[in-house]
């Protein structure tokens, strides 16, 4: 076996009273790529940000390159030859892409000399690793796939043989993300070794040499990756058993419940984002809608949701019009059975401040079941939302706790079972699995189903092709805010990967 | 010619009643641009003007009353970024409180050291920044428009004029030409990208409130020893407002910045010369009308006239590592 590139022993890292690290032991060979996953809240991040010098480890060593390291600060992992690409990227967006690659890491106090060796710098760069990226571009106007590739850039612009990728398909289209571990093979190719944090199982069989599965705070493996099966790595990451593929039975569609006609909506900068899209959505089946996240998708959820106003078309719930003056009042579309499970949830789902028990009777609290009189019935309320906590196992089980504090997937099933429980006729869902993990995924999926074989007519939009294959009985692919195709749940990813990137849908057919 | 003479005149008080907001607004500039808001401009400029007030007359030394005025301005500075850095306070809560002590602090202590009322001891000529003739000044006045063009409104300033007029090419430079302004415009864009390349944001930040201290203290020593011949109290008198709101204007640039402030500059220089006066058409306009010009031209440039102003993103928010 190669030297090793890193070494980690006995690190321990404690947040309060949370053990995010614990004892954790690994070694990462030279010239591999390094896959690491875990759950959601596993202590893959915190590991990480240790070795990268954002956090201290309360206990433990560090060797890198067979020395022991101390690494205080950023800069001394700098120098160590490690280099970060955050899950959220550590750009200026206001910036370009030369000030964004200095920053830091200028030559002397005066920008032009810094400028000039960075332009050279990252020609070099360009023509061995073939990452192309227009020097003088400003951040924000770059697609997100090039801003990674700037992060990646800023890295080995600071000289990394060690790069740690955090979550890095999380924003990319399947071309993309193609794209990304063609550059990681080059850059293993060029003897730099690669740690990759991923909770996709199918990207670490695709391209990692080694991995290792992380569950609350420890280590539990670490396996060759052509001797073990995505199986068995989501066995050991959420320790049972996991279905990756929900079973579900055919899909007995009723009548329309939900039908969209020739929506149009445009954003606040006037670009039309929903282009006279049409669809239904019939009782008893669930409608997906793929799509690379910024294709109109959030935008017609919205619409039909009536938080934003549409330019024209209709929507008809139960054939009857909803208000799309961008004035619909939410309750009375709750009072007809439309029920909304927005894409973000920290910021139109949940009011973060807030305990649980007040957050799973939001937007509900008018009704009388949780009134005694004017007031709220604090009682009936904190004892209906212990009643969503057992259904809906949302973990720690204290509806009085501050929602803040409840992980990113207990959120999510906060939101789902305040909306699943008030027995909506529609279920509006907009990414129902962001930020969750494998063994909650499985559990929203298979609510969503029984959802579905209630008779409830349910629209699911989500930019995890995975999601959208296992869970539709009908998969609608969205681009450039329109629909480009209609496909059934047979449909291969590389049918719907060339659909979602535009590619024509003839040629998609070929 | 009486008109140009009027116009001169008007332009020459312009320049000098726009020096302290100029001041004031790069001040603010480099502070916000680092991601602090600082609404406590006013505070520091007035402990600024009585510091230097006071310490020139005890010493004799206008020089001495500068760099006294800047020293405690920067003080307050740091007191801002110890509360609003070292202990991520809310920011405009710890500007108010420093505008409060500062206005509180300068008349009691005034009163203490000189018993005159919360002022201080008029100031003599050797105390104070005197005007600087600049070479034939005074030989071209006779010489039709340019003369007085040269001899009125470039030469016969005081050198803190001057100061505050080369400061914004400076801090242009500064801000997009150094290593030093690169981190500090993204310090106040994004504090994790300057973190996780390796740069403290707690110290950068604090280099930026330094050189914001050192400019509202040059600020506060032109009220009290050029602009005015000693302390009043309340001398700043809002200025620290106007200066923050021509910074919105400017939207954060130093050569907008100067525009801004020589507009409000302007419009105060009209007032005070059209006070009185009767003006065509309109007749004859009661005085507190035209001194309240420039606060209405604030209030509704402000509302909407000057397009998106789009501040720095990490203005006003403490930064925290996340988790």
């Amino acid at each position: 076996m190669a030297q090793a590139a890193i070494e980690l022993i006995g690190i321990n890292k404690s947040f309060g009273a949370v053990r995010a690290n614990r004892d954790i032991n690994l070694e990462i060979a030279r010239g591999t790529i390094h896959g690491i996953v875990g759950e959601n809240g596993a202590g893959k991040s915190t590991l990480m940000s240790i070795l990268y010098g954002f956090y201290q480890a309360d206990s433990g060593e560090i060797s890198v390159g067979g020395q022991p390291a101390s690494i205080k600060s950023p800069n001394d992992a700098i120098a160590l030859g490690i280099g970060m690409v955050h899950q959220h990227f550590m750009l200026v967006d206001n910036f370009t892409v030369l000030e964004n690659v200095i920053l830091g890491a200028e030559s002397d106090a005066l920008l032009k000399k810094s400028i000039a060796k960075a332009r050279s710098e990252l020609e070099r760069l360009e023509r061995e690793y073939g990452l192309e990226v227009d020097p003088d571009a400003i951040i924000e106007e770059l697609p997100v796939g090039l801003q990674q590739r700037v992060e990646i850039l800023k890295a080995l612009y600071r000289g990394a043989e060690i790069l740690i990728l955090d979550e890095p398909t999380g924003v990319l289209t399947p071309a993309e993300a193609d794209h990304l571990f063609r550059i990681l093979r080059q850059l293993k190719e060029q003897g730099k070794t690669i740690v990759l944090i991923t909770h996709k199982l199918r990207e670490i069989m695709a391209i990692t040499d080694t991995v290792s599965v992380m569950r609350q705070g420890t280590m539990v493996a670490t396996r060759q990756t052509t001797k073990t099966t995505v199986g068995e790595l989501a066995e050991l990451m959420v320790g049972r058993r996991v279905l990756l593929r929900v079973e579900k039975g055919e899909a007995e569609a009723g009548g329309v419940k939900l039908a969209v006609k020739n929506l149009t909506v445009k954003d606040s900068r006037g670009v039309t984002m929903v282009d006279d899209v049409s669809f239904d959505v019939r009782a008893g089946e669930i409608v997906g809608i793929a799509g690379v996240a910024g294709n109109g998708q959030s935008e017609m959820l919205e619409a039909i949701s009536g938080i934003r106003r549409a330019i024209s078309g209709s929507v008809m719930l139960d054939g009857k019009p909803i208000d799309l003056t961008g004035a619909a009042d939410p309750g009375e579309l709750r009072d007809r059975g439309l029920a909304h499970v927005p894409e973000d949830r920290h910021h139109v789902g949940l009011v973060l401040a807030f305990e649980e028990n007040e957050n799973s009777i939001l937007g509900y609290h008018d009704d009388p079941r949780y009134l005694r009189g004017p007031f709220l019935d604090i009682d009936a309320i904190r004892d209906d939302a212990r009643d969503k906590i057992a259904k809906y196992d949302i973990r720690p089980a204290d509806c009085r706790l501050k929602t803040a504090n409840f992980s990113g997937g207990n959120q999510q099933k906060i939101v789902l079972a305040r909306e699943m429980e008030q027995d909506p006729g529609v279920l509006i869902v907009g990414q129902p699995t962001r930020g969750v993990d494998v063994g909650a995924i499985e559990f929203i999926h298979k609510r969503l189903i029984a959802m579905r074989d209630q008779g409830k007519a349910v629209l699911v939009v989500s930019v995890e092709l995975d999601e959208i294959r296992s869970l539709s009985d009908r998969i609608l692919v969205m681009f450039a805010g329109r629909i480009v195709g209609e496909r059934g749940p047979e449909a291969t990813e590389g049918e719907l990967g060339l659909l979602m990137a535009g590619v024509e849908q003839r040629e998609a057919a070929e | 010619m009486d008109l140009f003479n009027a116009i001169i005149q008007v332009l020459d008080s312009t320049i000098r009643l726009s020096v302290p907001l100029l001041l004031a607004c790069l001040a603010g500039l480099y502070s916000e641009r680092a991601g602090i808001f600082d609404i406590g401009l006013e505070g520091k400029m007035l402990v600024g003007a009585f510091a230097g007030a006071a310490s020139a007359s005890v010493f004799h030394s206008a020089y001495i009353g500068l760099g006294m005025a800047i020293l405690i301005s920067v003080a307050f500075a740091l007191v801002h970024g110890f509360a609003s850095i070292t202990h991520r306070g809310n920011q405009i809560v710890s500007g108010v409180a420093i505008n409060f002590i500062a206005a509180g602090s300068t008349i009691m202590l005034g009163q203490a050291w000189f018993q005159q009322g919360g002022r201080t001891p008029a100031l003599a000529s050797d105390e104070r920044f005197g005007a600087i003739i600049w070479p034939g000044a005074d030989a071209v006045r006779g010489v039709p428009i340019l003369g007085p063009i040269y001899s009125e409104l470039i030469s016969g300033h005081s050198v803190l004029v001057y100061v505050a007029f080369l400061a914004v090419p400076f801090t242009w430079w500064v801000l997009f030409r150094t290593r030093f302004g690169l981190r500090v415009r993204a310090v106040g864009e994004n504090p994790a990208a300057v973190d996780t390349a390796g740069i403290s944001v707690a110290w950068l930040r604090y280099r930026a409130l330094i050189c914001t201290g050192v400019l509202t203290g040059i600020a506060g020593a032109y009220l009290s020893m050029v602009q005015n011949g000693g302390f009043v109290k309340d001398m700043t008198a809002g200025k620290g407002y106007i200066a923050l709101a021509a910074l919105i204007f400017a939207k954060w640039k130093p050569v907008n910045a100067m525009f801004a402030c020589l507009l409000f500059g302007f419009l105060d220089a009209l007032s005070i010369r059209l006070q009185g006066t009767p003006l065509p058409l309109i007749g004859k306009v009661p005085v507190q009308l035209m001194q309240a010009l420039p606060y209405i031209l604030t209030v509704i440039l402000l509302a909407g006239f000057i397009g998106k102003a789009i501040p720095p993103r990490a203005g006003g928010v403490p930064y925290v590592k996340e988790r």
